[in-house]
């Protein structure tokens, strides 16, 4: 009954398709994500992270599309699926009018743990929340909320977390403790699959997926991504980099100018147009040209001012 | 700090009684969330409270001084101690003294007195023959409750009030016929059957709102999403949510109950344990239609309106306000679908009646079969998923 499949794949899905009100939000999306890893999904507001997530935990059926999640099919075994899924919302969704303690012991007794109170004894512990457990939720701070949440989700020992944009709103320090947490689960053979805007967090990932519009644009490691992205980027130091950030878009080659603090980031993926485009520049005093690799955050920019030529 | 990767023990997970674990963990979290919420708790108790207090006292029982007018044909002594003693009553005021029928009538009608006493030429002479007159007494039986009460009693008070009149001495028997004439509304409704109509009147109320909201309360705090994701069926999440509030409701019947009996003196002559199981069983219904229309509606807003569209037929349709068997056929079918009209039947024939489950059998299976209608929609109108 633990729905594994000998191949290690925790989510393997095909040509998901899902809209809503005749609007594509997602569209024929494939993915796999392998068993103990920790999988990024990235992508623009509304690109329809959240509708998958919602579609791999049951909480949406797909237009059309299949796969099987920790070895159930979606479509069919969607009770046994949740049985074994952590699913962490966006939006907090534990009960604000529920102590801490309240909170964890109704999920225990939701997935039939025998002795509730002790497993909400322990993770309350776990989670450094003692002293606080018989404070309401609602009450707590946001990165406390968003630590109740996941001891909620990790309270039924899930076999894969789904984790929508835990982070959001939550200071950087208790973000890294929360992606220190994550590794130490996935180190304990848990799946975890976490949407998320940060690029820090997307480099934290054993691998990652772009999507945007509802299509999946690049996935792999973050090596991979940006290898396959065929970005050539020269990094621009100097004075009047604001005229440079004018001037530049539009000419041939150049698909992308990005500040960054004091850089300029010209990226493209016609190495010869691109160096054609910039060599007025190039030798003028003043500016520093280097040629370098893409950072994760070019490649994903690029992606998506690509895909909004291309889906809108 | 990262804390929750210390060796999470495996906690067994038992299969077994799967389906009582679940509702009873939303049951638990019900019941927190109720105690919680300070207004609601205090609904329960001074809804059914302050309810009863203004419908009871407003309609009210013992109505006193009811403006009253006399025709008077004849102006003799036992006439006029016929009118004393009927206002020694204190049922009835005589604020005008008329000596022609179309004057005694258009009072009446008017509304300017809600009593006529007609008093006929000759009536002493008759009383002495003892003929047994006529002594006729209309009311305006648009209020029924005053008209009839005031008409119930009106016998044995005149005769108390004449017995020791040395003018006709203590016959055996009235010395003269009283002639009810209720006017305008002959199938006047008795008074006590209103404090037992409360009991479910409040109860469909209160029950309905309390679970109307209950789903759609969990969509707009976005607690919805969650609890879906988690293995509970809507079976499940039905009976967490509905059994809280059975207890809720059985302390409210028990409070109308303890009121009517203790201050508005209403008897309860039947089995209280069968009228206890039987309220039992009409809360739960009424929760039920309550948690259909929180799976249909899509906020609490409309909840709460959709809540009133239900409780209003309730209270016109189903022999509350008017008598049941005087309403129009097409009434009487949809008055057969509500809940109160059932229960309405039941509590004020267990209370005033003494009536058994052998009477109360077809209405109370009535109820069950409502429940269960409603039962089934919920359950399947309810969305697994956020499609």
């Amino acid at each position: 009954m633990n729905g594994t499949t000998g191949n290690g794949i925790a989510i393997d899905v095909k040509g998901l398709t899902k809209s809503f009100g005749g609007r594509e939000v997602v569209h024929d999306l494939s993915m796999q994500v392998k068993r103990g890893s920790i999988y990024g999904f990235l992508g623009p507001n509304g690109s329809g992270k959240t509708t998958t997530i919602r579609i791999l935990c049951g909480l949406l059926t797909p237009d059309s599309g299949e796969g099987t999640c920790l070895g159930y099919d979606i479509r069919r075994d969607a009770e046994k699926i949740k049985r074994q899924v952590g699913y962490m919302t966006q939006r907090f969704s534990l009960y604000q009018d529920l102590s801490v303690r309240e909170n964890l012991e109704f999920v225990a007794r939701l997935y039939g743990l025998r002795d509730a109170r002790g497993a909400a004894r322990d993770m309350i512990e776990r989670l450094g929340l003692s002293g606080r457990e018989e404070q309401l939720a609602g009450e707590l701070s946001g990165g406390w909320k968003q630590r109740l949440a996941l001891g909620a989700c990790t309270l039924p020992n899930p076999k894969l977390l789904l984790l929508d944009e835990p982070t959001a709103g939550v200071d950087p320090k208790a973000r890294r403790d929360f992606w220190n947490e994550i590794h130490a689960l996935a180190a304990d053979g848990l799946t975890v699959l976490v949407s998320t805007h940060y690029m820090d967090e997307a480099e934290r990932c054993h691998e990652i997926a772009y999507i945007a519009y509802g299509h999946l644009l690049a996935h792999g490691t973050v090596e991979e991504v940006i290898a396959k992205s065929a970005l050539t980027t020269y990094t621009v130091t100097g004075e009047d980099l604001n005229g440079l950030a004018a001037e530049l878009p539009g000419k041939p080659g150049v698909d992308m100018v990005a500040p960054f603090g004091t850089s300029l980031h010209v990226s493209g993926r016609d190495v010869a147009a691109l160096e054609a485009s910039i060599a007025p520049w190039r030798d003028k005093s003043g500016l520093h040209w280097q040629k370098s690799s893409p950072s994760l955050e070019d490649v994903f920019i690029e992606l998506m001012g690509r895909s909004r030529d291309n889906f809108q | 700090m990262s804390t929750v990767v210390d060796h999470t023990p495996e906690r067994e997970i038992s299969e077994r009684f799967g389906f009582l674990r679940r509702s009873y963990a939303m049951l638990v979290k019900e019941f927190i969330q109720l105690k919680r919420d300070r207004v609601s708790f205090a609904m329960i108790v001074m809804l059914p409270v302050m309810q009863l207090m203004l419908f009871g006292y407003a309609i009210n029982t013992t109505p006193h001084n009811l403006p009253s007018a006399v025709l008077l044909q004849e102006d003799s002594d036992l006439a006029r101690s016929v009118l004393k003693a009927l206002e020694n009553t204190a049922y009835f005021r005589f604020i005008y003294e008329v000596h022609d029928v179309d004057d005694f009538d258009n009072l009446l009608k008017s509304g300017k007195v809600l009593f006529g006493v007609e008093i006929p030429r000759g009536f002493e002479r008759a009383v002495r023959r003892g003929d047994r007159p006529a002594l006729l007494v209309a009311a305006d039986a648009t209020d029924p409750v005053a008209a009839s009460s005031a008409l119930g009693s009106l016998g044995t008070i005149v005769q108390t009030a004449l017995k020791h009149d040395l003018y006709i001495g203590n016959p055996p028997e009235m010395p003269f016929e009283i002639r009810a004439h209720a006017r305008y509304n002959p199938a006047a409704v008795s008074s006590l059957n209103i404090v037992p109509g409360l009991v479910g009147t409040i109860l469909t109320m209160t029950m309905l709102i309390f679970t109307a909201l209950s789903v759609t309360r969990e969509v707009e705090r976005g607690t919805m999403e969650s609890l879906l994701s988690m293995p509970i069926k809507p079976v499940e999440v039905m009976f967490g949510k509905i059994i809280p509030y059975v207890l809720v409701g059985f302390v409210q019947a028990f409070l109308i109950i303890g009121i009517g009996v203790g201050l508005f003196g209403v008897p309860v002559l039947g089995n209280l344990f069968l009228l206890a199981l039987l309220s039992t069983l009409f809360i739960t219904t009424n929760l039920s239609i309550g948690y259909t229309i929180s799976t249909v509606v899509q906020n609490q807003l409309q909840a709460m309106q959709m809540s009133m569209m239900f409780f209003l037929p309730s209270i016109l349709l189903s022999g509350f306000m008017f008598p049941f068997a005087g309403m129009p056929a097409w009434a009487q079918y949809v008055g057969e679908c509500l809940p109160l009209t059932h229960y309405l039947r039941i509590v004020r024939a267990i209370m005033l009646k003494g009536a058994t489950m052998q009477n109360m059998r077809f209405d109370a299976l009535a109820l069950a079969a409502l429940m269960l209608v409603a039962m089934i929609i919920a359950v399947t109108r309810f969305r697994r998923t956020l499609d």
